[in-house]
């Protein structure tokens, strides 16, 4: 059997068509139960070079990029800005430009510059994947969440999915917004707002300011990180006043009368937007999320490179 | 496309349980063997031969697999569409198992070689050998070349043979599809 894959690259979820999103999902199935095999590496990229270019800190999304190139057999080249020669004053198409002259076929970035992807795919021909574009995208997360949603409902018609926290200095929530939307979900964003974008509504979410009514709507709840680096003024008094209004614990859990699933695209700041009894619950399913973002990211790799090579 | 029907339901039926019975000469009582169908079509074999083994023999302890290939084709990046893939469930361990991998028709020989392949992230077999419905004879990129053969059958690249399931399909039988531009033309006389 085989299938087209329309996108080039994947820049957004913006962009993305829904024949490729289910693709992508029915792919990440079978990289799920490739990656808990004896063995769990295949051999289909062993032809493709892949640079990781990360010019923003990460953990998870950098470890599980590689972790995915290489069950994939495909040769991987690490660059962080900070030891580069961005330092010296390289602009990022001659970087990037440099990087492919060494006949490298495709590029995963992390800018903090919004746009700095689609800016580069209109540079070079290689197949770019945006790992998280400033406060604009970061669509393989997005994939991995609405991904994990549906491996516990089964589907997202009309599952109800509130987004709390940081929303307006979230990628990781204008990504889930769109794609859980496409998806049929119904969406809502919960948080001071402050932190909430204006004409947010225009999107077609909810808002909502009380996290109980939030909780009580909700059948997914999504906690996001404050992102105390991209707060460049104070948008709520005190880190105490926002936990004691937005912090989820196993207490105010149990005053809903539902069982709501609990994820968080990490990293975890344990005490402020959920409480430890919560993160370690069994209603809980951030490390899924962690799983699953592998298999998702093998998906994306695998379609993308998949397109015949013109060289 | 011009169809020919190659085996009907009762010549296919005969060849399939001549198929169990060499199984059972050589493996019974299938305590260290294991069977794996390859998708898609493989495994339609693979099924038909657990059943009707464990209804001959009254082993009910067979172990039957399903294994997909596509990831370790040799033509990735060279087709315009991407191969997407099927299901595999081994939930049994190869170590030291011997193995009998089943597909419907053996052709190239590259669906094989991938299947080879892609068996050994699951462990070390002692032995593997090859069950083919259909062998197309002299067609082979690869030197590959089954232990247990239904029947063979002599082709032209451009043909197709298809195979049909009672299961799938509606009913058991084995079709040839030829090309009807690649008929050899009668050579007229002056």
């Amino acid at each position: 059997m085989s299938a087209s894959f329309k996108a080039h690259h994947l820049l957004g979820i913006k962009d993305l068509h829904l024949d490729d999103i289910q693709l992508i999902f029915q792919t990440a199935d079978n990289f799920k139960e490739v990656i808990n095999r004896p063995i769990k590496k295949v051999p289909s990229l062993r032809d493709v070079t892949i640079v990781n270019l990360f010019f923003e800190n990460s953990t998870r999304t950098r470890i599980s990029f590689e972790l995915a190139e290489k069950r994939l057999s495909a040769d991987v080249l690490n660059f962080s800005a900070s030891a580069s020669s961005v330092s010296k004053g390289e602009t990022l198409v001659d970087t990037v430009k440099n990087i492919l002259a060494m006949k490298v076929d495709m590029v995963v970035m992390r800018h903090p510059m919004a746009g700095a992807s689609m800016f580069l795919s209109r540079h070079i021909h290689a197949q770019i994947i945006n790992a998280g574009d400033g406060t604009h995208e970061h669509p393989t997360q997005a994939l991995l969440d609405a991904y994990s949603i549906r491996e516990k409902t089964g589907s997202l018609k009309n599952v109800k999915v509130v987004i709390v926290g940081d929303i307006l200095h979230s990628r990781v929530a204008l990504s889930n917004i769109l794609l859980l939307q496409r998806l049929g979900a119904k969406v809502m964003v919960c948080g001071p707002l402050t932190l909430i974008p204006k004409y947010i509504e225009e999107l077609g979410v909810k808002v909502e300011t009380d996290i109980r009514k939030a909780l009580q709507w909700c059948d997914v709840a999504n906690m996001l990180r404050i992102q105390m680096e991209r707060q460049d003024i104070r948008y709520f008094p005190t880190l105490r006043e926002y936990i004691l209004q937005y912090g989820v614990s196993k207490q105010l859990l149990e005053t809903v009368n539902k069982k709501i699933i609990i994820m968080h695209p990490g990293p975890i700041n344990r005490g402020v937007e959920i409480t430890s009894d919560v993160a370690d619950s069994n209603q809980s399913i951030i490390l899924d999320q962690v799983e699953n973002g592998v298999a998702i990211r093998m998906a994306v790799l695998y379609l993308l490179a998949g397109k015949k090579a013109t060289a | 496309m011009k169809t020919k029907l190659f085996l009907d339901k009762e010549q296919f039926q005969l060849t399939i349980s001549r198929l169990c019975y060499q199984l059972i000469e050589n493996h019974f009582p299938f305590n260290n063997t294991v069977f794996i169908g390859l998708q898609p079509r493989g495994t339609l074999l693979a099924e038909r031969i657990h059943k009707i083994l464990n209804k001959t023999t009254g082993v009910s302890e067979l172990k039957t697999g399903s294994l997909d290939i596509t990831f370790f084709r040799d033509d990735f990046r060279r087709r315009e569409n991407i191969p997407v893939a099927s299901e595999t469930n081994i939930d049994f361990i190869i170590e030291n198992k011997k193995v009998v991998l089943i597909d419907d028709v053996l052709f190239t020989g590259r669906t094989i070689r991938a299947g080879l392949d892609a068996m050994l992230s699951f462990g070390r077999p002692e032995k593997v050998e090859l069950m083919v419905l259909i062998d197309r004879r002299f067609a082979r990129h690869l030197p590959i070349e089954p232990d247990y053969t239904g029947k063979t059958i002599d082709t032209r690249s451009s043909d197709k043979v298809k195979v049909t399931w009672k299961e799938t399909d509606g009913e058991d039988g084995v079709w040839l599809l030829t090309d009807n531009d690649n008929q050899p033309q009668p050579v007229k006389k002056k």
